[in-house]
């Protein structure tokens, strides 16, 4: 098997505040082939965000960030901060939520999109607007040539999220990062942009991390899953696998408390999400665990093999016949 | 949730009882001065366009629709937050608009409003208990109000003595709970929920959405629920209006719209949804509507849908479609409308259903 396309291990990512370290990220590692897609699920406060904007070294410097991110085997945690930039937007690029604040106001869409262009490649002024036009058309907006030369309050909120997306492969990068891109969408629209990403993906072999807070979105395009809680994994596998038979309670938790399927009676998680400043020792879910056992306190559980798919959840075998019977 | 949704839905002349809420050609629209050079022009947001529907007593309607269909302006609209241009609504028969100030005021008591952020809503330098009984102040509600207050905290599953703590010391689900305890507190008929879960993560919605279910039973109450997840409305209520752009495209019971969807862009809307199944969600045909929804200031003439409708002939620029049964079991504004079948947005095989 060939390198991953993009490598992250064992992030950790504690900021210090006022009472003390809040310990966003807690141990977080994945790796992504190119061609595929990743999707990290997770609440608010799980640590999806901070994760990926480590990897993008997009952080306050008050943030310290330990751990590797290899995109082709470099790892960029160890390299100066210009080998960061030159990397960052040609082998790693993001699409963020809020296309609006990511676009600057007073600059034609062309304009912007060809900036992305010149700043890693040495092209005339011309190729990179010709060539920000062609993206425009990739990306799927009509009559790209005048639209180039608007502006980005002349745009609907899918259409910005098209033009982030143009942006973000201006480049052709290797690993394409997108962060909840299609929260703020309407569904129809959402529908658009998730096929656009497909799309891209498909035509340019990026390895794609993919953030939402929707299992939904995931269930439709993601190849893998990993689902996080607290700033750790709790799980992970192919997405048919994890949705057939979710190991970890946390991801069935998620799933019984899904409207939509039926209409049963929903399930909700008990209590509320740790605060992390002070996460629960071992198992962080285990405060909210139907299931948990003494020994959930005990250690950090890593994810480690079970059956088709990892899992965090150091009662699987026993959950897993349970359920079963049941 | 009750058997009794499922018969009228839409049709108030068939009802015995008075409908707690019938809205009737309701109509909303907004100046907006529009420049041109020099000149400004007077324009008009058409948000709400002739709506019409009823909610029988103790029943929940969804209104669901994308951003800009309207559907929030209904909501304000009815509690007469915002002044209608047009239309009739009428609370337990009684005309509101027009009603004398004085008179509207007392009836508020009997229809509440709960708000998508109550972050936003709740005063942060008031505990929650003085918030919650601030309604009881107000309308100079006899009897123990601190004894009120710690009833209408445990009504919504929060502890009597959270009364004494400020709102930024809750999570947001709980917040979500002490703004339906205000809107309790003067024992209402009829509750307008404005976006109640969109905000929170699926695991304390699930539990607000429990909540809900259990105050209805409980307290027998009426429910305009507006919502843009199908999802959410489809477990909350018992009849749904779908809304785009001012208009209500189609009308009828909850399993009847999700099960078999006759208008083109109800249709559209339940296979863009997303649902947790991979195997449906990669192999079922979806339509993807192309473009985005045009502005309200000039919408498109005839249907307006037909812009990014699939099926569009040229009949459909030419002549409104009506919200009216045309064969499909329930009221749908669309000259071609046709049932397909669905389970769980996936489209299936043509069964009769047991209705």
């Amino acid at each position: 098997m060939t390198d991953p396309a993009f490598e992250v291990c064992d992030l950790h990512v504690p900021f210090p505040s006022h009472g003390g370290k809040v310990q966003a990220v807690r141990g977080v590692s994945f790796a992504v082939q190119s061609g595929q897609l990743l999707g990290i699920v997770g609440e608010s406060g799980s640590g999806k965000s901070v994760t990926v904007l480590a990897a993008m070294g997009l952080l306050p410097e008050s943030a310290i960030v330990t751990g590797e991110v290899k995109v082709g085997g470099v790892d960029l945690l160890k390299g100066t901060k210009k080998q960061w930039q030159a990397a960052r937007g040609r082998k790693i690029a993001m699409i963020f939520q809020d296309p609006l604040s990511a676009l600057n106001p007073t600059h034609r869409i062309g304009a912007q999109v060809a900036e992305m262009i010149r700043s890693h490649q040495n092209v005339s002024k011309q190729a990179a607007a010709a060539r920000a036009v062609d993206l425009l058309d990739l990306v799927g907006i009509p009559q790209p040539k005048d639209r180039a030369r608007q502006y980005p309050h002349e745009f609907s909120g899918g259409m910005r999220q098209r033009v982030m997306i143009a942006m973000a492969i201006a480049n052709d990068p290797d690993v394409l990062i997108a962060d909840e891109p299609t929260t703020a969408l309407d569904v129809t629209v959402q529908a658009q942009i998730l096929e656009v990403i497909q799309n891209i993906q498909k035509q340019t072999g990026a390895a794609v991390v993919f953030i939402t807070h929707d299992l939904g979105v995931v269930a439709r395009i993601a190849d893998e899953v990993q689902v996080m809680y607290a700033g750790r994994p709790v799980e992970r596998g192919d997405v048919h696998s994890i949705f057939d038979h979710p190991s970890h309670p946390y991801t069935r938790g998620l799933m019984g408390s899904m409207p939509g399927l039926g209409n049963d009676r929903l399930v909700p998680i008990p209590g509320a999400p740790p605060n992390m400043l002070h996460p629960p020792s071992g198992c962080a879910f285990r405060v909210r665990c139907p299931h948990s056992v003494p020994d959930c306190a005990v250690g950090l559980p890593d994810l480690r093999p079970f059956g088709d798919i990892e899992t965090a959840c150091i009662r699987a075998e026993e959950l897993a016949v349970k359920v079963e019977v049941s | 949730m009750t058997a009794a949704a499922d018969m009228h839905i839409g049709d108030s002349t068939t009802t015995d009882a008075v409908p707690m809420l019938e809205v009737q050609d309701l109509v909303k629209m907004f100046p907006v001065r529009e420049h041109r050079g020099f000149r400004s022009v007077q324009r008009f947001v058409q948000a709400v366009s002739g709506v019409s529907f009823s909610v029988p007593p103790g029943t929940a309607l969804g209104l669901v629709g994308e951003s800009g269909s309207g559907k929030s302006t209904v909501g304000w609209c009815v509690l007469q937050l915002l002044k209608p241009t047009g239309g009739s609504v009428r609370f337990e028969g009684r005309e509101l608009i027009g009603m004398p100030r004085k008179e509207l005021r007392k009836l508020r008591r009997e229809f509440q409003m709960v708000f998508q952020d109550p972050y936003a809503s709740l005063d942060p330098r008031m505990t929650v208990g003085a918030a919650i009984a601030e309604p009881l102040q107000i309308h100079k509600v006899p009897g123990d109000q601190d004894a009120r207050v710690e009833e209408l905290l445990e009504l919504v599953g929060l502890s009597p003595d959270h009364a004494r703590r400020f709102p930024h010391e809750f999570s947001g689900g709980q917040r979500q709970r002490v703004g339906i305890a205000r809107a309790l507190a003067l024992d209402p008929k009829l509750l307008v929920l404005d976006e109640p879960v969109s905000a929170l993560d699926v695991s304390i919605q699930a539990g607000v959405m429990n909540l809900l279910e259990d105050l209805q039973g409980e307290l027998g109450l009426s429910y305009l629920f507006i919502a843009h997840d199908l999802a959410v409305v489809r477990h909350v209520s018992d009849s749904v209006a779908v809304m785009y752009l001012g208009k209500i495209m189609e009308v009828g019971p909850a399993d009847q719209i999700y099960s078999k969807p006759a208008h083109p862009y109800t249709q559209a809307l339940l296979s863009a949804a997303p649902s947790p199944d991979p195997v449906s969600e990669r192999e079922r045909r979806r339509v993807v509507l192309q473009g985005e929804v045009p502005s309200p200031i000039n919408p498109p003439s005839g249907c307006r849908f037909r812009t990014r409708c699939p099926k569009a002939e040229s009949k459909c620029a030419e002549e409104e479609p009506l919200l009216i049964e045309r064969g499909t079991g329930h009221p749908v504004a669309c000259h071609f409308p046709e049932t397909i079948f669905v389970d769980q947005g996936a489209p299936v095989s043509f069964q009769p259903s047991d209705r």
